[in-house]
């Protein structure tokens, strides 16, 4: 493959949102007939890469070449004229349409200005045929399995001569046998000499299908590998980057703990609860003072999870027991009703209002649980809010800053302050120290601690291997929307351990 | 799905299999609404039929053509628009502004083969704006077409707030026109011109790149993005064609009155999209068909024909009938949509 020129070649691109950096001087290539595997946890940097190829965004900075020439791509038009088709991971196709129109919209066989339906279908359905697929081409889309939309997506994308095939995430919704259709489908691809850009959370089928692959971590190019060089552990540490930071030690104060734990009564316990396409059935008890956490890749489930305890979800299948009681959570308000508190990871959109003081942030939940008919009076309400900034030690002390001023870490704590207030016994956090410093992290993470020595209950959930070693008694491990793997958090349990379990799902 | 216990790879004989298993059984919805339209069409002309006297006559449904000329043009126009997802609330009010203005140029002497054209220029400008404004500021239709309404009417009342008569000798010629269709049946131009709307409207969005590409849009107009379809041209597109559909119906409607008035069309919007739902035309768009928008029309129409049959009901009675009809049919579309899914 070395003596071939790259049919795609991206040098220096660079991407800024307002605030963001998303890609910063990536190099990306790409050999015709070969299956290259863009690696990255959710946030580094894939989708951007890709959008910026399709046309989606334009680059504010570098290079891309195609088949040597430099070019522009300005539009998904103008991209798929260049030979760069994309298949996406929602399927973007229009279900209101029949499966042959899918295939050949914008470019349907015309005679005088008059589509030619007869000869449409007869192409579409031999395209079709290439790709092992009987359908019905005048059948609208949305009489088909997502999979097989899926492959008619794959089957537009070809049909546009297509010299670089990119596939975001093609095969999230697909099951096994789907999966080895559509690799069969790559492979003959890959024979005829067409560059396929693969993108999927699953590292087998990344390790099963790509000749090379490329990890991008915070939107920079990390390094560029033959599958074969990289085992799957080594892979998962290049994608997730070992952050030891200068965190302060927390004295093992989960050590201290676990005893107490184990006593406790269980104040929920989920017995088979799924949803399907979020995660599999799960069971999963939470004690009285407990401190549950649980990792993962981003995108393994985590908040799934998390979200049906909270009834923000609906389960399709299991039970939920809380206080040894079968329930079931219609919505958060009946999951607050037991007392169970939900702090999101995106404290920006579900979260934080950003035009309202850090006092009415804070009061917002407690007055949610009471009824809008009974406001809490504004001295009771200062009194609570001095107490939480107080013990919280938010910053600036204010109570009347409006909440978008303060810092991440600050706003994570008000966040934090607004469930405590409604005296939770099961807290659960979702990333509650993504993007914000170290110092803030610590110091949440130290609440964390003081709140389950107080008998609370806490599921943590965070990306950061080190913080949920940290903090918890007992470590749920999740990989592929599956929980594989509950392990009690003793000594010998550390990261290299549960990162060998995110990498290969094995329960040894 | 673990990944860990995937199987390995085995060559064919799988994939037609497991289509089969894959292919999941449903009628096709998308003609249902417009059955249920036909449908109804049939009861309510057959016990027309079975109640009056003469309702029996082929001009009764003649004079369907003729009475609801302008609104099926109109309705055409918002066929396109709904299709898309959209919606277009200026129409009737550019009804009004073609009327006055058409009366009033005519009676300033301009010759009458400039005065069309005009005006049905002014009208695709009108729509072609609100188009532009919708695609390019990311402008709810609801919104810029409100506001296409208020320009316009507000535009017609400035030109003049009375009704204006046309006399001129063109204009009269087309409106005293009759054309015999059988012994005792005859119509007039204007039925013609809109049942030539009618079948416009249906090749085009048949048999066109930019009807389906309407139909694409309305589907999911980010898919329609990402596939490469000229989106923003084709969404300025309908709403041009819907402005000048609007424009046309104004036309008629003078051709009818020999008159123009700032008040003309007054709420045909809302018309003409009843219309459309009746025809079983989906308002989040992509799915229905112009002739579904023809018998959406033939309904309404038969309604007020029935109860000017009838005699002792007043004409209110046709809004609470067309009222309760929409609810009807935008529940059973809601239904079938669901079960499509």
């Amino acid at each position: 493959m070395g003596e071939q020129s790259p049919v795609l070649e991206m040098t220096g691109i660079r991407k800024v949102f307002p605030g963001v950096v998303a890609l910063d001087g990536v190099d990306f290539r790409l050999f015709p007939g070969e299956v290259h595997a863009l690696m990255g946890e959710n946030g580094a940097g894939k989708s951007t890469l890709i959008k910026t190829l399709t046309g989606v965004y334009e680059i504010d900075g570098g290079e891309i070449k195609l088949g040597g020439v430099p070019v522009r791509i300005s539009g998904p038009l103008q991209a798929q004229q260049a030979g760069v088709s994309t298949v996406y991971q929602e399927v973007n196709l229009c279900t209101n349409l029949s499966v042959a129109e899918n295939i050949f919209i914008g470019r349907e066989p015309r005679r005088f200005g008059k589509i030619q339906w007869g000869k449409m279908r007869r192409r579409a359905a031999e395209l079709l045929a290439r790709l092992d697929l009987d359908l019905d081409v005048s059948a609208p889309l949305s009489s088909y399995s997502l999979a097989i939309q899926q492959m008619v997506a794959i089957a537009r994308a070809i049909d546009i001569e297509a010299r670089v095939l990119i596939l975001d995430e093609p095969t999230s919704s697909l099951d096994t046998a789907e999966v080895a259709q559509l690799f069969r489908i790559m492979r003959r691809l890959k024979e005829s000499g067409v560059a396929i850009l693969f993108v999927s959370h699953f590292l087998d089928q990344i390790y099963e299908i790509s000749d090379r692959l490329t990890i991008l971590r915070n939107g920079q190019l990390i390094s560029e590998h033959r599958v074969e060089e990289l085992t799957q552990v080594q892979l998962v540490e290049k994608m997730i980057g070992k952050e030891l930071a200068a965190l302060e030690d927390l004295e093992d104060k989960a050590q201290s703990n676990r005893e107490r734990a184990a006593e406790a009564k269980p104040i929920l316990e989920a017995k088979g609860l799924g949803r399907t396409g979020a995660i599999a059935p799960y069971n999963l008890t939470i004690h009285q003072g407990e401190v549950v956490g649980l990792a993962g890749l981003l995108g393994s489930g985590r908040t799934e999870l998390a979200r049906l305890l909270f009834g923000a979800d609906k389960a399709d299948s299991g039970e939920l027991w809380v206080d040894g009681k079968k329930t079931t959570l219609r919505d958060p308000q009946a999951a607050m009703k037991h007392r169970i508190a939900f702090s999101s990871e995106n404290r920006r959109t579900e979260g934080i209002i950003g035009e309202l003081s850090v006092r009415e942030n804070i009061i917002l939940a407690l007055q949610a649980a009471r009824g809008w008919t009974r406001p809490i009076p504004r001295k009771k309400q200062d009194e609570i809010v001095d107490k939480y900034i107080k013990a919280l030690q938010i910053r600036p002390a204010d109570p009347e800053r409006p909440v978008r001023n303060l810092s991440g870490g600050n706003q994570q704590k008000v966040l934090l302050a607004r469930w405590l207030i409604t005296e939770p016994r099961l807290l659960i956090i979702d990333e509650p120290t993504r993007g914000i410093d170290v110092g803030a992290k610590a110091e949440i993470q130290r609440l964390v601690a003081e709140l389950s020595d107080g008998g609370m209950a806490v599921l943590f959930v965070s990306a950061e291997l080190e913080e949920v070693l940290r903090l918890s008694h007992k470590i749920a491990v999740l990989r592929d929307r599956r929980l594989v793997e509950e392990l009690e958090n003793t000594a010998d349990v550390d990261a290299d351990r549960i990162m060998q379990t995110i990498a290969s799902g094995a329960t040894s | 799905m673990t990944t860990t216990d995937m199987t390995p790879v085995t060559k064919g004989g799988e994939g037609p299999e497991l289509n089969k298993r894959r292919r999941v059984y449903k009628p096709n919805t998308k003609y249902v609404p417009i059955l249920a339209t036909l449908f109804l069409l049939i009861v309510m002309y057959s016990s027309g039929v079975a109640n009056y006297r003469n309702f029996d006559d082929p001009s009764v449904i003649v004079n369907l053509f003729r009475d609801n000329a302008v609104l099926l043009v109109v309705a055409v126009g918002m066929t396109f628009v709904i299709l898309t997802g959209g919606i277009d609330l200026s129409v009737g009010a550019v009804i009004s502004l073609t009327t006055i203005l058409t009366a009033t140029l005519l009676k300033a002497d301009w010759p009458p083969l400039v005065v069309l054209p005009a005006v049905l220029l002014l009208g695709a400008l009108i729509g072609a704006g609100q188009g532009a404004v919708i695609h390019f500021f990311k402008v709810e239709p609801f919104i810029a077409t409100l506001a296409g309404l208020f320009l316009a009417r507000g535009a017609a009342l400035t030109i003049n707030d009375e009704s204006v008569p046309i006399r001129d000798d063109m204009w009269r010629e087309i409106s005293d026109y009759r054309i015999v269709l059988a012994d005792g049946v005859v119509t007039k131009p204007i039925a013609i011109i809109a049942v030539l709307a009618v079948l416009v409207a249906a090749a085009v969005l048949a048999w066109t790149r930019f009807g389906r590409n309407v139909y694409a849009i309305g589907g999911n107009s980010d898919s329609a993005l990402l596939m490469g379809l000229p989106v923003g041209r084709t969404k300025i597109a309908v709403y041009t064609l819907s402005g000048f559909c609007a424009a046309l119906g104004g036309v008629l409607f003078s051709i009818n009155s020999t008159s123009g008035w700032a008040l003309q069309g007054n709420g045909m919007e809302l018309d003409a999209i009843a219309a459309c739902v009746i025809g079983g035309v989906l308002l989040t768009g992509g799915s229905g068909f112009v002739w579904g928008t023809l018998l959406g029309v033939l309904v309404t129409g038969l309604i007020r024909t029935i109860i000017n049959f009838q005699g002792d009901l007043n004409a209110a009675w046709s809004r609470i009938i067309i009222g309760v009809l929409l609810f009807a049919f935008i529940v059973m579309q809601r239904l079938v949509t669901r079960k499509a899914k």
